[in-house]
């Protein structure tokens, strides 16, 4: 019998997976990571010695039990770590496990790829010593290491003051935290943040406790520059320059859409996260047969929704199986769900995105690192009459490269957009191609 | 000079590897990326100016942390654990 397949082992898919067995059905669930618990629960290699409460904060008790219930599943369930999903068509996957080309046939697929940083490139950007915001992260959380020694944390979103107190409380030096959004902006999203007080809270507990710490916080403040030859030596805002060696910035989160996109889901605008998105119902169908969608990689929720909506997928898939589930659980899980989608509204005023960018970004800004395309390239290809995204990059290679536009996609819209005078729904969707990541060459294929 | 600063973590045992052919020394769970750029500043030239990099979204995505193994087989350092003798090495990408 063909398999349920769950893709990505962050909390949506370990939910999704935990909520499957419960029901007497076991799934396979593939992850690209060694150690399951996805980005924002990153665990740190098993020798490591840091309590959850370093790692975590205050979320050590969830991304505990994330993990718990991960290493509970592993040996019951077929879990496929390290393993790329790297294409996806009707009721097949191909992958890559260790060098070995696998694929899997699956009766029903839960899609739970999760998210990126949101980037929108400054001068700069590439050189040693920068990294999203979820990077920095990562290099603490995970190897136990500071991305420099002076470390500016710049751009927008939640992200950026977590990230700045997770470093400063762990010994770094944090220079500044430059937030593009102004003081004004997080008042008007005051009533729509109290949804979720306890949210709130940590998030107002962060920004005050790195004030409280001496840590310059610039709000409205927007990085126009990164000065440095090899290696990062400073920054720039407005008519301020601050000495540092590493940057983490980023504007929120993107989500991770290619699979969905190659399975034919239908996409849909979707204003709240600037961005297209795979189209589900609230239990998480997308518009094929047999196809779920869960987590942020079906449009940015953060992990406790991840969580939730990872069960309620996979409770769908057990519905439309014909077996009983519990419609109270269901009532309970989509009115949370609703209640988290307010606050992002809140979050999403709080942290509004920078319309003004593509006009201020100049011409010399490299747009895309890696096929080294500037901004007045694409404006150029725009000037000769292209608007559609996919056209532009035909034209210039914008987001043709190696990582498929995961980086530069978003802002390379904002210039189409922007210089051609359209709405940035209006200039087409970047589409995903089949390997969605590089593969090497010499691929042994099981026979 | 290093790029990456060790805040935590330590007492791990360490191991060997080389750079472009120099001994060099990681921990025992570090990621190539953090094995390299905690005595070094950068992992890649880039394709079309030789521009150095050094990764930049440490989860997998961005492509920009390919480092070279031994065994001619490129890995991203980010993704990739560090074992005892790798011998990694660090292409340095072209001028268009």
């Amino acid at each position: 019998m063909k398999p349920i397949v769950i893709v990505g082992a962050g909390p949506a898919g370990i939910s999704a997976a935990r909520t499957l067995l419960d029901h007497g059905v076991t799934p396979c669930l593939v992850d690209e990571s060694l150690r399951g618990g996805g980005q924002i629960y990153r665990r740190q290699p098993a020798n490591f010695q840091r309590s959850a409460k370093q790692l975590y904060g205050f979320d050590a008790s969830k991304a505990e039990a994330v993990h718990r219930t991960m290493d509970e599943l592993a040996p019951l369930i077929d879990y496929r770590p390290q393993t790329l999903v790297w294409n996806a068509e009707d009721g097949r996957l191909d992958m890559l496990n260790n060098g070995r080309a696998e694929s899997v046939e699956y009766a029903q697929l839960i899609v739970a790829t999760g998210a990126t940083d949101r980037i929108l490139p400054v001068p700069g950007w590439t050189l040693p010593g920068v990294y999203s915001l979820g990077a920095a992260q990562i290099a603490l959380k995970y190897q136990g290491c500071a991305i420099g020694e002076r470390v500016a944390f710049c751009g927008s979103g939640p992200l950026l003051y977590l990230v700045a107190y997770q470093y400063a409380k762990a010994g770094a030096k944090v220079v500044a935290v430059l937030d593009s959004a102004p003081f004004s902006a997080q008042c008007r999203a005051l009533p729509a943040l109290l949804g979720q007080p306890a949210t709130l809270a940590k998030g107002v507990y962060y920004r005050a406790w790195l004030t409280a710490h001496g840590i310059p916080v610039h709000q409205g403040a927007t990085l126009t520059q990164i000065d440095g030859e090899q290696r990062v030596k400073g920054i720039r805002w407005g008519e301020h320059t601050l000495d540092c060696d590493a940057v983490a910035f980023a504007h929120a989160l993107r989500s991770e859409t290619q699979l969905a996109d190659l399975l034919g889901c239908e996409f849909a605008w979707n204003s709240l996260n600037r961005a297209w998105l795979p189209q589900r119902d609230s239990a998480g169908r997308s518009s094929i047969l047999g196809v779920y969608l869960a987590g942020d990689g079906a449009g940015i929720m953060g992990a406790d929704a991840a969580q939730m909506a990872g069960e309620r997928a996979a409770l769908a898939v057990l519905e439309d199986a014909g077996m009983a589930t519990d419609h109270r659980r269901i009532a309970v899980l989509e009115q949370q769900l609703a209640s988290i989608q307010r606050f992002r509204h809140g979050l999403e005023t709080a942290f509004p995105f920078p319309e003004h960018w593509a006009a201020q970004a100049p011409d010399q800004l490299m747009l895309c690192r890696c096929e080294e395309v500037s901004v007045g390239e694409v404006r150029a290809v725009v000037d000769e009459g292209h608007w559609e995204i996919n056209r532009v990059k035909a034209h210039c290679r914008v987001g043709m490269g190696r990582c498929q536009g995961r980086m530069c996609g978003l802002a390379a819209a904002e210039i189409v957009a922007e210089r051609s005078g359209r709405g940035i729904e209006h200039v087409g969707r970047l589409r995903g191609q089949a390997p969605i990541k590089p593969l090497p060459f010499g691929v042994e294929v099981q026979p | 000079m290093a790029l990456f600063k060790r805040l935590a973590e330590t007492q791990r045992p360490t191991v060997a590897f080389t750079l472009d052919g120099q001994p060099a020394t990681g921990l025992l769970g570090d990621t190539l990326l953090t094995a390299v750029l905690t005595c070094a500043e950068h992992l890649r030239g880039s394709d079309f100016s030789a521009e150095r990099r050094a990764g930049f979204c440490l989860m997998g995505a961005c492509q920009d942390c390919w480092v070279r193994l031994q065994d001619g087989r490129r890995v991203r350092a980010c993704a990739t654990l560090l074992e005892e003798g790798q011998a990694i090495s660090r292409d340095p990408g072209r001028q268009a």
